[in-house]
């Protein structure tokens, strides 16, 4: 099971913070994750199609090609701005 | 190491004399405090709220004070960041490092600024006349925190 959330102006966009899905078979990495789920159309593509989107596995911040297990902590978010 | 990320505002005066107390190595104390503007990108702010990613927050912010401990003689530092609803002349974000001297001091808390401002998964919502929007991540900033970048790293 993964564990997914998307934060901000994202998590606004899709309607929704946080999922729990099945790592699908041939998912190994975020990318195959982020095209996985714009897959689903509508407000999904904006994962393909946002500049500058950013990504954090096991709350590391982490890239397109960055593996994926099982269990793993997923998160999708526009560039921080804090501070 | 001290990382607060809370809704509640600070006492900065309280903070500095907690940070420096009974440690008579301390020589300097610099601090940033980050305020919320009532401009932005041309428009007016009435309100702002601050998001974040429980957990992550909290451990990027902790790498951070690390890396600056690692590169600069430091004796000890404070990171308070805020969070939810904020006015305008709020306090967002206090940054303190506490060294023997003020150039580790001063370089250290820029530092951790800088890099907070492109790592830490913070995001601004600001409301406005017109409506409410997400603040765009600034170029500035990253180039802010560029400069730090040591020779080698990826």
């Amino acid at each position: 099971m993964l564990k997914i959330f998307y934060f901000a102006g994202l998590r606004e966009r899709l309607g929704q913070g946080s999922e729990e899905l099945e790592l699908p078979a041939g998912v190994g990495d975020v990318a195959a994750l982020r095209d996985l789920l714009a897959a689903r159309g509508g407000a999904w593509e904006s994962l393909a199609t946002l500049q500058n989107l950013r990504y954090a596995v096991n709350q590391q911040m982490a890239r397109p090609d960055s593996p994926l297990r099982a269990g793993d902590e997923v998160a999708f978010f526009p560039p921080v701005t804090g501070g | 190491m001290r990382i607060r990320v809370q809704e509640a505002d600070f006492d900065v005066g309280s903070e500095l004399a907690a940070l420096r107390r009974g440690n008579p190595q301390i020589g300097a104390l610099a601090s940033f405090v980050g305020l919320v503007r009532d401009t932005n990108d041309g428009a007016g702010v009435c309100e702002m709220t601050l998001e974040h990613y429980p957990g992550m927050t909290e451990q990027a912010l902790a790498e951070i004070v690390a890396e600056a401990r690692r590169r600069w003689a430091i004796i000890d530092a404070l990171v308070i960041h805020r969070v939810g609803r904020l006015m305008p002349s709020d306090q967002i974000v206090l940054v303190a490092v506490a060294g023997a001297h003020r150039g580790e001091a001063f370089a250290a808390c820029e530092f951790i600024m800088d890099y907070l401002k492109t790592r830490a998964p913070f995001w601004k919502r600001e409301v406005t006349p017109a409506g409410a929007r997400w603040v765009d991540a600034r170029d500035a900033d990253d180039q802010a925190a560029e400069r730090w970048r040591e020779p080698g790293a990826d």
